[in-house]
Protein backbone atom coordinates (compact mmCIF):
# COMPACT_ATOMS: atom_id res chain seq x y z
CA UNK A 1 0.00 0.00 0.00
CA UNK A 2 1.43 3.62 -1.11
CA UNK A 3 1.82 6.12 1.57
CA UNK A 4 -1.09 8.50 -0.06
CA UNK A 5 -2.99 5.50 -0.24
CA UNK A 6 -2.53 4.81 3.76
CA UNK A 7 -2.93 8.29 4.47
CA UNK A 8 -6.63 8.88 2.48
CA UNK A 9 -7.87 5.76 4.49
CA UNK A 10 -5.89 6.86 8.07
CA UNK A 11 -8.10 9.98 7.29
CA UNK A 12 -11.31 8.30 6.04
CA UNK A 13 -11.20 5.97 9.13
CA UNK A 14 -10.96 9.18 11.35
CA UNK A 15 -13.50 11.17 9.19
CA UNK A 16 -16.45 8.13 10.02
CA UNK A 17 -15.09 7.49 13.92
CA UNK A 18 -15.84 11.21 13.82
CA UNK A 19 -19.33 10.86 12.58
CA UNK A 20 -20.10 8.91 15.71
CA UNK A 21 -19.16 11.27 18.14
CA UNK A 22 -19.98 14.61 17.31
CA UNK A 23 -22.77 16.42 18.00
CA UNK A 24 -25.14 16.38 15.11
CA UNK A 25 -24.35 19.82 13.56
CA UNK A 26 -20.47 19.31 13.63
CA UNK A 27 -21.36 16.40 11.42
CA UNK A 28 -23.26 17.91 9.23
CA UNK A 29 -20.97 21.20 8.93
CA UNK A 30 -18.63 18.23 8.06
CA UNK A 31 -20.39 16.74 5.43
CA UNK A 32 -20.69 20.03 3.52
CA UNK A 33 -17.23 21.27 3.82
CA UNK A 34 -16.00 17.84 2.44
CA UNK A 35 -18.27 18.41 -0.38
CA UNK A 36 -17.52 21.63 -0.83
CA UNK A 37 -13.58 20.52 -0.41
CA UNK A 38 -14.10 18.06 -4.05
CA UNK A 39 -14.94 21.99 -5.54
CA UNK A 40 -12.22 23.31 -4.21
CA UNK A 41 -10.14 20.00 -5.18
CA UNK A 42 -11.21 21.20 -8.80
CA UNK A 43 -10.11 24.78 -8.40
CA UNK A 44 -6.58 23.74 -7.21
CA UNK A 45 -6.01 21.89 -10.11
CA UNK A 46 -6.93 23.82 -12.29
CA UNK A 47 -4.16 26.77 -10.53
CA UNK A 48 -1.79 23.77 -11.24
CA UNK A 49 -2.38 24.47 -14.63
CA UNK A 50 -2.00 28.16 -14.26
CA UNK A 51 -5.57 28.45 -14.86
CA UNK A 52 -7.95 30.29 -12.07
CA UNK A 53 -11.69 29.45 -12.35
CA UNK A 54 -14.26 31.91 -10.81
CA UNK A 55 -16.75 29.52 -12.80
CA UNK A 56 -16.75 26.25 -10.86
CA UNK A 57 -20.40 27.16 -9.68
CA UNK A 58 -21.36 26.05 -13.32
CA UNK A 59 -20.81 22.38 -12.46
CA UNK A 60 -21.65 22.67 -8.51
CA UNK A 61 -24.90 23.64 -9.42
CA UNK A 62 -25.64 21.59 -13.09
CA UNK A 63 -24.78 18.31 -10.99
CA UNK A 64 -26.64 18.81 -8.40
CA UNK A 65 -29.70 20.08 -10.59
CA UNK A 66 -29.16 17.12 -12.80
CA UNK A 67 -29.41 14.62 -9.31
CA UNK A 68 -32.09 17.07 -8.10
CA UNK A 69 -34.04 16.16 -11.37
CA UNK A 70 -33.34 12.70 -11.58
CA UNK A 71 -34.06 12.13 -8.09
CA UNK A 72 -37.71 14.29 -7.73
CA UNK A 73 -38.82 13.93 -11.79
CA UNK A 74 -37.19 10.22 -12.79
CA UNK A 75 -37.52 8.32 -10.05
CA UNK A 76 -34.36 8.02 -9.63
CA UNK A 77 -34.16 6.36 -6.27
CA UNK A 78 -30.76 5.26 -5.41
CA UNK A 79 -28.27 7.97 -3.87
CA UNK A 80 -24.93 6.11 -5.76
CA UNK A 81 -26.85 6.48 -9.34
CA UNK A 82 -27.39 10.42 -8.41
CA UNK A 83 -23.73 10.88 -7.24
CA UNK A 84 -22.81 8.98 -10.72
CA UNK A 85 -25.34 10.84 -12.86
CA UNK A 86 -23.37 14.03 -10.99
CA UNK A 87 -19.99 13.09 -11.84
CA UNK A 88 -21.23 12.59 -15.06
CA UNK A 89 -23.12 15.86 -15.62
CA UNK A 90 -19.91 17.77 -14.27
CA UNK A 91 -17.83 16.12 -16.94
CA UNK A 92 -19.90 16.44 -19.76
CA UNK A 93 -20.79 20.30 -18.93
CA UNK A 94 -16.59 20.66 -18.93
CA UNK A 95 -16.52 18.64 -22.18
CA UNK A 96 -19.49 21.76 -23.72
CA UNK A 97 -17.39 24.09 -22.34
CA UNK A 98 -13.79 23.44 -22.50
CA UNK A 99 -14.48 23.64 -26.47
CA UNK A 100 -14.23 27.47 -25.74
CA UNK A 101 -12.29 27.82 -22.21
CA UNK A 102 -9.38 25.60 -23.82
CA UNK A 103 -7.75 28.11 -25.60
CA UNK A 104 -7.95 30.36 -23.25
CA UNK A 105 -5.76 31.70 -20.02
CA UNK A 106 -5.02 33.91 -17.38
CA UNK A 107 -7.87 36.94 -16.73
CA UNK A 108 -9.74 36.15 -19.45
CA UNK A 109 -10.01 32.09 -18.80
CA UNK A 110 -11.15 33.65 -15.55
CA UNK A 111 -14.01 35.46 -16.14
CA UNK A 112 -15.11 33.54 -19.09
CA UNK A 113 -15.65 30.83 -17.08
CA UNK A 114 -17.41 33.26 -14.48
CA UNK A 115 -19.47 34.50 -17.33
CA UNK A 116 -20.60 30.85 -18.11
CA UNK A 117 -21.31 30.28 -14.34
CA UNK A 118 -23.47 33.47 -14.56
CA UNK A 119 -25.09 32.70 -17.69
CA UNK A 120 -26.48 29.17 -16.25
CA UNK A 121 -27.30 31.25 -12.72
CA UNK A 122 -29.45 33.25 -15.46
CA UNK A 123 -30.89 30.35 -16.96
CA UNK A 124 -31.89 28.45 -13.30
CA UNK A 125 -33.65 31.65 -12.02
CA UNK A 126 -35.92 32.44 -15.48
CA UNK A 127 -36.91 28.91 -16.27
CA UNK A 128 -38.63 28.62 -13.25
CA UNK A 129 -41.48 26.15 -14.31
CA UNK A 130 -38.82 23.37 -13.67
CA UNK A 131 -36.12 24.48 -11.65
CA UNK A 132 -38.59 26.29 -9.03
CA UNK A 133 -36.77 29.62 -9.88
CA UNK A 134 -35.20 31.42 -6.91
CA UNK A 135 -36.85 29.38 -4.51
CA UNK A 136 -35.16 26.04 -6.12
CA UNK A 137 -36.34 22.72 -5.66
CA UNK A 138 -36.62 20.19 -2.49
CA UNK A 139 -35.36 16.79 -3.25
CA UNK A 140 -36.69 13.95 -1.85
CA UNK A 141 -34.45 11.55 0.43
CA UNK A 142 -32.60 8.88 -1.48
CA UNK A 143 -32.30 5.38 -0.72
CA UNK A 144 -28.87 4.48 0.44
CA UNK A 145 -27.69 1.12 -1.78
CA UNK A 146 -31.34 0.28 -1.68
CA UNK A 147 -32.20 1.29 1.59
CA UNK A 148 -34.81 3.93 2.71
CA UNK A 149 -33.36 5.59 5.28
CA UNK A 150 -34.58 8.51 7.47
CA UNK A 151 -33.76 11.25 10.16
CA UNK A 152 -30.17 10.68 11.95
CA UNK A 153 -29.52 7.86 10.33
CA UNK A 154 -30.19 9.04 6.94
CA UNK A 155 -27.90 12.27 7.86
CA UNK A 156 -24.69 9.45 9.22
CA UNK A 157 -25.09 7.61 6.37
CA UNK A 158 -24.43 10.35 3.56
CA UNK A 159 -21.84 11.83 5.97
CA UNK A 160 -19.98 8.16 5.38
CA UNK A 161 -21.16 8.90 1.51
CA UNK A 162 -19.55 12.11 1.16
CA UNK A 163 -16.66 11.51 3.21
CA UNK A 164 -15.78 8.56 1.14
CA UNK A 165 -16.17 10.17 -2.29
CA UNK A 166 -13.82 12.85 -0.43
CA UNK A 167 -11.57 10.06 -0.06
CA UNK A 168 -11.78 8.38 -3.24
CA UNK A 169 -11.35 11.52 -4.87
CA UNK A 170 -8.43 12.72 -2.84
CA UNK A 171 -6.28 9.32 -3.81
CA UNK A 172 -7.44 9.46 -7.22
CA UNK A 173 -6.10 13.10 -7.68
CA UNK A 174 -2.93 12.28 -5.66
CA UNK A 175 -2.85 9.62 -8.88
CA UNK A 176 -3.62 12.24 -11.16
CA UNK A 177 -1.07 14.65 -9.66
CA UNK A 178 1.79 11.92 -10.44
CA UNK A 179 0.70 11.39 -13.61
CA UNK A 180 2.07 12.63 -16.96
CA UNK A 181 -1.33 14.71 -17.10
CA UNK A 182 -0.73 16.12 -13.92
CA UNK A 183 3.11 16.62 -14.93
CA UNK A 184 1.90 18.21 -18.11
CA UNK A 185 -0.39 20.52 -16.37
CA UNK A 186 2.36 22.25 -14.31
CA UNK A 187 4.39 22.02 -17.23
CA UNK A 188 1.85 23.86 -19.00
CA UNK A 189 1.67 26.43 -16.12
CA UNK A 190 5.32 27.08 -16.82
CA UNK A 191 6.17 26.91 -20.34
CA UNK A 192 3.44 26.06 -22.97
CA UNK A 193 6.01 26.82 -25.60
CA UNK A 194 8.24 23.54 -24.08
CA UNK A 195 5.35 22.03 -24.23
CA UNK A 196 3.89 21.99 -27.82
CA UNK A 197 7.78 21.40 -28.81
CA UNK A 198 7.54 18.22 -26.69
CA UNK A 199 4.75 17.56 -29.25
CA UNK A 200 1.90 17.99 -26.49
CA UNK A 201 -0.79 20.13 -27.34
CA UNK A 202 -1.44 22.58 -24.95
CA UNK A 203 -5.19 22.78 -25.84
CA UNK A 204 -6.13 19.67 -25.43
CA UNK A 205 -3.90 19.01 -22.00
CA UNK A 206 -5.99 21.93 -20.70
CA UNK A 207 -9.27 20.83 -21.77
CA UNK A 208 -8.52 16.92 -20.46
CA UNK A 209 -7.50 19.41 -17.03
CA UNK A 210 -10.73 20.86 -17.02
CA UNK A 211 -12.43 17.98 -17.67
CA UNK A 212 -11.07 16.30 -14.63
CA UNK A 213 -11.83 19.78 -12.62
CA UNK A 214 -15.42 19.57 -13.55
CA UNK A 215 -16.42 15.60 -12.80
CA UNK A 216 -14.51 16.72 -9.33
CA UNK A 217 -16.71 19.96 -8.92
CA UNK A 218 -19.81 17.87 -9.98
CA UNK A 219 -19.35 15.25 -7.41
CA UNK A 220 -19.37 18.30 -4.32
CA UNK A 221 -22.36 19.59 -6.16
CA UNK A 222 -24.54 16.39 -6.11
CA UNK A 223 -23.01 15.41 -2.77
CA UNK A 224 -24.35 18.99 -1.08
CA UNK A 225 -27.50 18.71 -3.36
CA UNK A 226 -28.38 15.02 -1.13
CA UNK A 227 -27.48 16.03 2.24
CA UNK A 228 -29.11 19.46 1.99
CA UNK A 229 -32.27 17.71 0.27
CA UNK A 230 -32.73 21.24 -1.63
CA UNK A 231 -31.29 22.88 -4.74
CA UNK A 232 -31.14 26.59 -5.80
CA UNK A 233 -29.76 28.79 -8.05
CA UNK A 234 -27.54 30.15 -5.44
CA UNK A 235 -24.96 27.54 -6.07
CA UNK A 236 -23.78 28.84 -9.62
CA UNK A 237 -23.89 32.19 -8.77
CA UNK A 238 -20.35 33.81 -8.46
CA UNK A 239 -20.37 34.09 -4.99
CA UNK A 240 -20.38 30.21 -4.53
CA UNK A 241 -17.27 30.04 -7.32
CA UNK A 242 -15.37 32.83 -5.66
CA UNK A 243 -15.81 30.88 -2.15
CA UNK A 244 -14.05 28.12 -4.12
CA UNK A 245 -11.33 29.95 -4.99
CA UNK A 246 -10.89 31.90 -1.28
CA UNK A 247 -11.23 28.29 0.07
CA UNK A 248 -8.59 27.07 -2.02
CA UNK A 249 -5.92 30.22 -1.03
CA UNK A 250 -6.86 29.61 2.71
CA UNK A 251 -6.30 25.61 2.86
CA UNK A 252 -2.88 26.51 0.35
CA UNK A 253 -2.36 24.10 -2.97
CA UNK A 254 0.18 22.40 -1.91
CA UNK A 255 -1.59 19.61 -1.63
CA UNK A 256 -4.84 16.96 -2.27
CA UNK A 257 -5.20 17.27 1.32
CA UNK A 258 -5.00 20.99 1.51
CA UNK A 259 -8.32 22.40 -0.11
CA UNK A 260 -10.59 19.70 2.59
CA UNK A 261 -8.38 21.28 5.53
CA UNK A 262 -9.33 25.21 4.46
CA UNK A 263 -12.93 24.02 3.92
CA UNK A 264 -13.50 22.84 7.44
CA UNK A 265 -11.82 25.65 8.73
CA UNK A 266 -13.58 27.91 6.86
CA UNK A 267 -17.21 26.23 7.09
CA UNK A 268 -16.40 26.02 10.70
CA UNK A 269 -15.28 29.87 11.20
CA UNK A 270 -18.31 30.92 9.05
CA UNK A 271 -20.47 29.08 11.12
CA UNK A 272 -19.24 30.65 14.25
CA UNK A 273 -19.21 34.45 12.28
CA UNK A 274 -22.46 34.47 11.55
CA UNK A 275 -23.56 32.87 14.97
CA UNK A 276 -21.87 36.11 16.95
CA UNK A 277 -21.55 38.57 14.38
CA UNK A 278 -24.35 38.25 12.04
CA UNK A 279 -24.26 41.44 10.07
CA UNK A 280 -20.33 41.19 9.88
CA UNK A 281 -19.36 37.66 9.17
CA UNK A 282 -17.70 38.72 5.59
CA UNK A 283 -15.61 41.00 7.18
CA UNK A 284 -14.34 38.45 9.75
CA UNK A 285 -13.51 36.61 6.43
CA UNK A 286 -12.05 39.20 4.98
CA UNK A 287 -9.84 39.76 7.78
CA UNK A 288 -9.11 36.07 8.08
CA UNK A 289 -7.49 36.19 4.41
CA UNK A 290 -6.23 39.18 5.22
CA UNK A 291 -4.06 37.43 7.22
CA UNK A 292 -3.40 34.14 5.35
CA UNK A 293 -2.45 36.05 2.43
CA UNK A 294 0.20 38.38 4.58
CA UNK A 295 1.67 35.72 7.02
CA UNK A 296 1.13 32.49 5.14
CA UNK A 297 0.99 32.79 0.85
CA UNK A 298 0.99 29.18 1.27
CA UNK A 299 -2.02 29.04 2.99
CA UNK A 300 -3.58 26.66 6.02
CA UNK A 301 -1.41 23.82 4.81
CA UNK A 302 1.99 25.76 5.35
CA UNK A 303 1.37 25.29 9.21
CA UNK A 304 1.48 21.30 8.23
CA UNK A 305 4.74 21.25 6.41
CA UNK A 306 6.31 23.58 9.37
CA UNK A 307 5.07 21.01 12.04
CA UNK A 308 6.06 18.07 9.20
CA UNK A 309 9.57 19.78 9.10
CA UNK A 310 10.35 20.06 12.55
CA UNK A 311 8.90 15.78 12.93
CA UNK A 312 11.39 15.82 10.46
CA UNK A 313 14.32 17.04 11.90
CA UNK A 314 13.70 15.20 15.05
CA UNK A 315 13.26 11.89 13.22
CA UNK A 316 15.66 11.96 10.32
CA UNK A 317 14.08 8.83 8.75
CA UNK A 318 10.48 10.19 8.28
CA UNK A 319 10.05 11.17 4.53
CA UNK A 320 7.71 13.92 3.80
CA UNK A 321 4.68 13.49 2.51
CA UNK A 322 4.21 13.83 -1.32
CA UNK B 1 21.24 11.39 -50.80
CA UNK B 2 17.80 12.05 -50.34
CA UNK B 3 17.34 15.66 -48.28
CA UNK B 4 16.01 15.70 -44.91
CA UNK B 5 14.42 18.59 -45.06
CA UNK B 6 13.69 21.05 -48.36
CA UNK B 7 12.29 24.35 -48.28
CA UNK B 8 11.28 25.87 -51.54
CA UNK B 9 10.45 29.68 -52.15
CA UNK B 10 9.93 30.04 -48.00
CA UNK B 11 8.49 33.38 -47.45
CA UNK B 12 7.74 35.60 -44.65
CA UNK B 13 6.85 39.04 -44.27
CA UNK B 14 5.94 41.20 -41.60
CA UNK B 15 4.46 44.28 -42.64
CA UNK B 16 6.58 45.84 -44.95
CA UNK B 17 9.96 43.57 -43.88
CA UNK B 18 10.36 40.41 -45.63
CA UNK B 19 11.93 38.44 -43.12
CA UNK B 20 12.40 35.38 -45.15
CA UNK B 21 12.50 36.02 -49.07
CA UNK B 22 12.13 33.14 -51.21
CA UNK B 23 14.73 30.63 -50.01
CA UNK B 24 15.15 27.11 -51.29
CA UNK B 25 17.46 25.05 -49.28
CA UNK B 26 17.78 21.32 -48.81
CA UNK B 27 19.65 19.50 -46.16
CA UNK B 28 20.96 16.05 -46.28
CA UNK B 29 21.01 13.57 -43.16
CA UNK B 30 23.79 13.85 -40.34
CA UNK B 31 24.48 17.48 -42.05
CA UNK B 32 25.60 19.95 -39.27
CA UNK B 33 24.40 23.52 -40.78
CA UNK B 34 25.30 26.42 -39.48
CA UNK B 35 23.39 29.55 -39.78
CA UNK B 36 24.56 32.96 -39.57
CA UNK B 37 23.48 36.37 -40.70
CA UNK B 38 23.23 39.65 -39.13
CA UNK B 39 20.67 40.52 -36.66
CA UNK B 40 17.11 40.99 -38.21
CA UNK B 41 18.63 38.95 -41.26
CA UNK B 42 15.64 36.50 -41.17
CA UNK B 43 17.81 33.04 -39.54
CA UNK B 44 15.50 33.09 -36.29
CA UNK B 45 12.12 33.06 -38.65
CA UNK B 46 13.63 30.75 -41.04
CA UNK B 47 14.30 27.97 -37.82
CA UNK B 48 9.91 29.28 -36.76
CA UNK B 49 8.56 28.96 -39.94
CA UNK B 50 10.25 24.92 -40.35
CA UNK B 51 9.22 24.14 -36.84
CA UNK B 52 5.88 25.26 -37.39
CA UNK B 53 5.93 28.36 -34.75
CA UNK B 54 5.23 30.65 -37.71
CA UNK B 55 3.22 29.94 -41.15
CA UNK B 56 5.02 31.21 -43.87
CA UNK B 57 3.85 33.65 -46.51
CA UNK B 58 4.85 31.57 -49.27
CA UNK B 59 6.79 28.31 -50.17
CA UNK B 60 6.74 24.76 -48.72
CA UNK B 61 8.47 22.95 -46.64
CA UNK B 62 9.21 19.27 -47.14
CA UNK B 63 10.64 16.72 -44.11
CA UNK B 64 11.48 13.74 -45.27
CA UNK B 65 9.37 13.93 -48.39
CA UNK B 66 6.36 15.00 -46.46
CA UNK B 67 4.76 18.48 -46.60
CA UNK B 68 4.93 19.68 -43.24
CA UNK B 69 4.27 23.42 -44.38
CA UNK B 70 2.62 25.51 -42.01
CA UNK B 71 2.00 22.75 -39.03
CA UNK B 72 1.60 23.41 -35.78
CA UNK B 73 4.61 23.26 -33.45
CA UNK B 74 3.25 19.77 -32.07
CA UNK B 75 2.97 17.85 -34.98
CA UNK B 76 6.12 18.80 -36.37
CA UNK B 77 7.63 18.13 -33.22
CA UNK B 78 5.51 14.67 -33.22
CA UNK B 79 6.80 13.69 -37.07
CA UNK B 80 10.61 13.83 -35.59
CA UNK B 81 12.04 17.40 -35.96
CA UNK B 82 13.07 18.57 -32.53
CA UNK B 83 14.23 22.44 -31.40
CA UNK B 84 15.82 24.19 -28.98
CA UNK B 85 15.87 28.18 -27.86
CA UNK B 86 17.92 30.59 -27.42
CA UNK B 87 16.26 31.24 -23.95
CA UNK B 88 16.09 27.38 -23.19
CA UNK B 89 12.14 26.72 -22.33
CA UNK B 90 11.78 24.58 -19.87
CA UNK B 91 9.46 23.72 -16.30
CA UNK B 92 11.35 25.89 -13.66
CA UNK B 93 9.17 24.49 -11.19
CA UNK B 94 10.31 20.95 -11.71
CA UNK B 95 13.41 19.04 -11.48
CA UNK B 96 16.02 18.03 -14.17
CA UNK B 97 14.98 14.61 -14.05
CA UNK B 98 10.85 15.44 -14.49
CA UNK B 99 11.68 17.62 -17.10
CA UNK B 100 13.10 14.98 -19.57
CA UNK B 101 10.76 12.65 -18.22
CA UNK B 102 7.87 14.42 -19.33
CA UNK B 103 9.70 14.80 -22.64
CA UNK B 104 9.86 10.80 -22.46
CA UNK B 105 6.62 10.49 -21.81
CA UNK B 106 5.40 12.44 -24.51
CA UNK B 107 7.54 10.84 -27.12
CA UNK B 108 5.52 7.29 -26.00
CA UNK B 109 2.52 9.07 -26.61
CA UNK B 110 1.60 8.71 -23.19
CA UNK B 111 2.26 12.31 -22.55
CA UNK B 112 -1.76 13.62 -21.71
CA UNK B 113 -2.03 9.91 -19.36
CA UNK B 114 -4.12 10.38 -16.30
CA UNK B 115 -3.67 7.60 -14.64
CA UNK B 116 -0.15 5.61 -14.08
CA UNK B 117 2.73 7.12 -12.82
CA UNK B 118 5.20 9.50 -14.81
CA UNK B 119 8.08 8.44 -13.17
CA UNK B 120 7.72 4.32 -13.80
CA UNK B 121 10.91 2.98 -12.84
CA UNK B 122 11.77 2.22 -16.66
CA UNK B 123 11.16 5.95 -17.77
CA UNK B 124 13.65 7.00 -15.06
CA UNK B 125 16.29 4.77 -16.16
CA UNK B 126 15.85 6.46 -19.79
CA UNK B 127 16.05 9.85 -18.45
CA UNK B 128 19.23 9.26 -16.93
CA UNK B 129 20.36 7.61 -19.53
CA UNK B 130 19.47 10.88 -21.04
CA UNK B 131 21.00 13.44 -18.81
CA UNK B 132 24.41 11.15 -18.77
CA UNK B 133 26.02 12.18 -22.16
CA UNK B 134 24.79 16.38 -21.16
CA UNK B 135 26.69 15.88 -18.21
CA UNK B 136 23.57 16.37 -15.96
CA UNK B 137 22.89 12.70 -14.44
CA UNK B 138 24.31 13.80 -11.42
CA UNK B 139 21.54 16.74 -11.61
CA UNK B 140 19.00 14.80 -11.72
CA UNK B 141 17.12 15.61 -8.54
CA UNK B 142 17.70 19.30 -8.19
CA UNK B 143 14.90 21.77 -9.15
CA UNK B 144 15.92 23.41 -12.45
CA UNK B 145 16.37 26.62 -11.26
CA UNK B 146 19.95 25.77 -9.29
CA UNK B 147 21.40 25.34 -13.19
CA UNK B 148 24.07 27.66 -14.31
CA UNK B 149 22.89 28.72 -17.64
CA UNK B 150 25.15 26.50 -19.33
CA UNK B 151 23.48 23.71 -17.74
CA UNK B 152 19.96 25.06 -18.80
CA UNK B 153 21.35 25.17 -22.28
CA UNK B 154 22.44 21.67 -22.19
CA UNK B 155 18.77 20.18 -20.63
CA UNK B 156 16.76 22.12 -23.52
CA UNK B 157 18.98 20.32 -25.81
CA UNK B 158 18.90 17.30 -23.95
CA UNK B 159 14.93 17.17 -23.81
CA UNK B 160 14.93 18.01 -27.46
CA UNK B 161 17.23 14.79 -27.34
CA UNK B 162 15.02 12.95 -25.65
CA UNK B 163 12.19 12.95 -28.34
CA UNK B 164 14.96 11.25 -30.88
CA UNK B 165 14.09 13.68 -33.32
CA UNK B 166 16.09 12.98 -36.54
CA UNK B 167 16.73 16.50 -36.94
CA UNK B 168 16.88 19.41 -34.29
CA UNK B 169 17.40 22.90 -34.67
CA UNK B 170 19.46 25.07 -32.07
CA UNK B 171 18.28 28.34 -31.82
CA UNK B 172 22.16 29.81 -30.74
CA UNK B 173 23.15 27.17 -28.27
CA UNK B 174 25.77 29.33 -27.02
CA UNK B 175 24.20 32.68 -26.11
CA UNK B 176 24.53 33.30 -22.50
CA UNK B 177 27.24 30.55 -21.84
CA UNK B 178 30.38 32.15 -20.69
CA UNK B 179 33.50 31.90 -23.34
CA UNK B 180 35.29 29.67 -20.85
CA UNK B 181 31.75 27.04 -21.03
CA UNK B 182 31.04 27.53 -24.64
CA UNK B 183 33.03 25.15 -26.67
CA UNK B 184 32.25 22.52 -23.92
CA UNK B 185 28.85 23.05 -24.33
CA UNK B 186 29.04 22.98 -28.42
CA UNK B 187 31.53 19.75 -28.07
CA UNK B 188 29.15 17.97 -25.59
CA UNK B 189 26.02 18.95 -28.05
CA UNK B 190 27.43 17.59 -31.01
CA UNK B 191 29.12 15.08 -29.79
CA UNK B 192 26.05 13.16 -28.31
CA UNK B 193 23.99 13.96 -31.32
CA UNK B 194 26.64 13.02 -33.74
CA UNK B 195 26.24 9.57 -32.11
CA UNK B 196 22.38 9.64 -32.33
CA UNK B 197 22.50 10.43 -36.01
CA UNK B 198 20.73 13.42 -35.77
CA UNK B 199 20.97 15.92 -38.31
CA UNK B 200 21.64 19.33 -36.85
CA UNK B 201 21.25 22.99 -37.71
CA UNK B 202 22.09 25.38 -35.92
CA UNK B 203 21.61 29.33 -35.63
CA UNK B 204 24.83 31.26 -34.36
CA UNK B 205 26.45 34.26 -33.53
CA UNK B 206 29.38 33.36 -32.61
CA UNK B 207 31.82 32.72 -35.72
CA UNK B 208 35.04 30.90 -33.71
CA UNK B 209 31.85 28.09 -32.73
CA UNK B 210 30.03 28.25 -36.77
CA UNK B 211 33.74 27.72 -37.73
CA UNK B 212 34.68 24.98 -35.63
CA UNK B 213 31.83 23.35 -35.55
CA UNK B 214 29.42 23.37 -38.45
CA UNK B 215 29.92 21.28 -41.74
CA UNK B 216 27.95 23.86 -44.17
CA UNK B 217 27.24 27.53 -43.34
CA UNK B 218 24.04 29.33 -44.55
CA UNK B 219 25.05 32.89 -44.56
CA UNK B 220 21.37 34.84 -44.19
CA UNK B 221 21.15 38.94 -45.52
CA UNK B 222 17.93 40.27 -45.31
CA UNK B 223 16.01 37.33 -45.48
CA UNK B 224 17.83 35.60 -48.43
CA UNK B 225 20.56 32.68 -48.58
CA UNK B 226 23.52 34.86 -49.58
CA UNK B 227 25.93 31.97 -49.52
CA UNK B 228 26.10 28.32 -48.88
CA UNK B 229 28.71 25.83 -48.55
CA UNK B 230 31.96 24.63 -46.23
CA UNK B 231 32.47 27.38 -43.42
CA UNK B 232 35.73 28.79 -44.65
CA UNK B 233 34.30 29.17 -48.08
CA UNK B 234 31.58 31.24 -47.03
CA UNK B 235 33.00 32.98 -44.45
CA UNK B 236 35.57 34.32 -46.92
CA UNK B 237 33.38 35.50 -49.76
CA UNK B 238 33.62 39.34 -49.35
CA UNK B 239 29.81 40.06 -49.50
CA UNK B 240 29.91 37.86 -46.36
CA UNK B 241 32.55 39.38 -44.68
CA UNK B 242 31.24 42.76 -45.44
CA UNK B 243 27.06 41.94 -44.87
CA UNK B 244 27.66 39.49 -41.82
CA UNK B 245 31.24 40.49 -40.02
CA UNK B 246 30.96 43.61 -40.61
CA UNK B 247 34.24 43.47 -42.23
CA UNK B 248 35.70 45.37 -45.78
Amino acid sequence: MTRALGATLGLLALALGLGFVLPEWVVFVLTLALAKGLAVLSVVLLMYAGLVSFGQGLFFAGSAYAAGFAIKLWGVEEALVAVGLGVATGTAIAALAGLLLARYREIFFAMLSLALSMIFYGILIKAYWVTGGSDGLSIPAPRVLGFALAGAELRATLYALTASCAAAAVYLAHRYMHSPLGYAAQAVRDNEVRVEYLGVSVARAVYLIYLVAGGLAGLGGVLVALNVGHIEPHLAYWTTSGEFVFIALLGGTGNVFAPFGGAIVYEFVRTYAFKYSPYTWQMTLGVIMLGIILFMPGGLWTIYRAVERKVHQWRPSSRPLA
Amino acid sequence: MAAVLETAGLTKSFGGIVAVDDVTVAIRPGEIVGIVGANGAGKTTFVNLITGYLAPDRGRITYLGRNITARPPQEVTRSGIARSFQIPQICRSLTVLENVLIALAAREGRGLRAWGPLATPGRERQALEVLGPFGLREHARRPVGELPEGGLKLLDVAMSAALQPKLLLMDEPTSGVSSKEKFGVMETLLRVLEEQQVTVIFVEHDMDVVTRYARRVLAFVEGKVLADGPPDEVLAEPAVRKAVLGLA
